[in-house]
């Protein structure tokens, strides 16, 4: 019990230190791609950028228009930072520790459902951005919210399927399982090639990230969704968005691409504990190149139009993910796999 | 009679709604390409940003910046405030008051009448360089150091604190550069009444 205690609390920090220096990041890799050196100042090579960010955050006026919602302009920021931070709990961050014959998860809950729990959390994510956008009673923030919630509704359906091709071939909802079934060196992302392009495509969608990132875009909508918002809730709201990023890459990383599993690592011989503390290592290299292709999409990608989104999403995401489970369905009875 | 357009240069191209190919729809090879340009950039390509206080982008020789008012060789001031440079100033910039230099003097300004006060708002300066053109003691120039930001105008009002260069030798601005060799030239020719 206090373990977990301790591991979450752990984990909280690890979480916010990530997004913190994510942002930093974000404005690194944008300089270097457009040939300029980005935040240098805020000690060595900008290292404490985040930190001065956050000072500025808290700083500044918290502004409440005199039209808005009060409740739920307050609710807002608050359910978008709590449910990006509670999606880390059944990401399986690591094997298991022995250390005086006491097992130590570096996994918070291992529910059977545990993409089921990410996806819940994900959509109540939905309402922080809506309630946000909604209460400001500001036109741009309303346009932000509805686009932000039909985005991430049409993306969630494309999303759900290419997880459904997953479950088939792995025959579990839990994160462990899924993570522990690819520890023989047989990556999901190659018996599901297609579901990752399906999966990865939606993450960003899901994140607002660009080229998605209609709710926020800025040449049509002011700040969109939160264009009233200041201070530290503006911050809630930009670090939900950073930690979400985290967070998929956590998803994406232990779904399909091993996730703290190192390929030939059992044949080493090395010390168990020092396996499992590599095998973190290696998930946090993982979601740290996801985070990476994150950045990297945003800065070479231009933003789709509303309409392009909408046909991307339902004519051309969702049949594929049905087609991808059609196939996986066919390979599997073609395979014996399953009788019918 | 219909003007037909001719094109100016090769670069003009025929644009066309063809249909796509199913490459070009798929749109995958595009963002791969467009994915593999910017990873160039983010790892090859030269950063063109200078980190400013520590490095300065290299300025011309005779760059056009805060003035200076000269001594001379004895490390006396040589303006003698005739206002020949607050006339020549396209910006009006440039303010004086002239005095009468006392008894005692005469190491510190050379001419017997000298500017008091001497001020260039150097928010209004265009800096043209019209002022050292007109000046007939060689008195003023512009130098390459670059007028520093601040918070407030005030300080833009430079007096003779920022104008004249220090006493000391070694710390005298030097402005040779400034005086191409067409300049020198010309201040030689006397027959010009403010080359005397």
């Amino acid at each position: 019990m206090l373990y977990t205690f301790i591991f979450l609390s752990v984990l909280l920090l690890i979480t916010l230190g990530v997004a913190a220096y994510e942002t930093y990041a974000e404005r690194k890799v944008a300089a270097f791609m457009q040939d300029r050196i980005g935040p240098d100042r805020a000690g060595p090579f900008g290292l404490f950028q985040p930190l001065a960010d956050g000072v500025k955050m808290f700083m500044k006026e918290d502004f409440v228009p005199s039209t808005a919602n009060k409740k739920l302009y307050f609710m807002g920021p608050a359910i978008a930072m709590t449910t990006a931070l509670l999606t880390g709990v059944v990401i399986p961050w690591g094997g298991t520790l022995h250390f005086g014959g006491e097992a130590y998860s570096l996994q918070g809950a291992d529910p059977g459902i545990g993409i089921l729990y990410i996806f819940a959390m994900v959509s109540i994510g939905v309402y922080g951005i809506m309630l946000g956008g909604w209460a400001s009673n500001n036109k741009y923030a309303l346009y932000g919210a509805i686009r932000a919630a039909s985005q991430m509704v049409s993306y969630e359906l494309a999303m759900g399927m290419s997880i459904v091709a997953l479950v088939m071939t792995t025959g579990t909802l839990s994160l462990s399982g899924i993570v522990n079934g690819q520890l023989d060196g047989t990556w999901n992302v190659f018996v599901q090639p297609l579901g990752v392009l399906l999966f990865i495509t939606c993450a960003f969608a899901e994140c607002n990230r660009a080229p998605f990132d209609l709710p926020e875009c800025e040449t049509e909508l002011v700040g969109g969704y939160h264009t009233e918002f200041s201070s530290m809730k503006l911050g809630f709201y930009l670090f939900a968005e950073y930690v979400n990023m985290f967070i998929s890459s956590a998803v994406i990383s232990s779904l399909y691409f091993g996730g703290y599993d190192i390929p030939f690592v059992d044949q080493t011989g090395m010390a168990s504990n020092l396996v499992v503390i590599l095998g973190t290592l290696a998930f946090f290299a993982k979601v740290c190149f996801f985070i990476f292709l994150f950045m990297w999409i945003r800065w070479t990608l231009p933003r789709f139009r509303y309409d392009q989104l909408m046909n991307l999403g339902w004519k051309k995401l969702i049949p594929l993910a049905i087609l991808n489970i059609l196939i996986t369905g066919g390979y599997m009875v073609f395979n014996g796999q399953v009788k019918l | 009679m219909s003007a037909t357009f001719q094109p100016l240069t090769q670069r003009s191209r025929v644009v066309s709604d063809k249909k796509m190919t199913f490459l070009e729809r798929i749109y995958l090879p595009a963002i791969l390409k467009g994915m593999s340009i910017t990873l160039k950039h983010f790892f090859f390509v030269k950063k063109v940003s200078l980190r400013y206080p520590e490095v300065e982008k290299p300025r011309s020789a005779i760059y056009r910046g805060h003035h200076v008012l000269k001594r001379d060789d004895q490390g006396r001031e040589r303006c003698t405030a005739c206002g020949l440079c607050a006339v020549a100033c396209p910006a009006e910039a440039i303010t004086m008051i002239a005095g009468e230099r006392k008894k005692g003097e005469e190491s510190v300004y050379r001419e017997e009448k000298y500017a008091t006060v001497y001020e260039i708002n150097m928010l209004r300066c265009i800096f043209c360089g019209d002022c050292e053109d007109a000046c007939p003691k060689e008195a003023i120039f512009l130098t390459d150091r670059i007028v520093e930001a601040d918070y407030l105008r005030k300080p833009f009002v430079f007096g003779k604190n920022e104008l004249v260069e220090p006493m000391e030798k070694s710390k005298r601005i030097d402005v040779s550069k400034r005086q191409t060799p067409d300049v020198l030239k010309f201040k030689e020719q006397r027959q010009y009444s403010h080359n005397r």
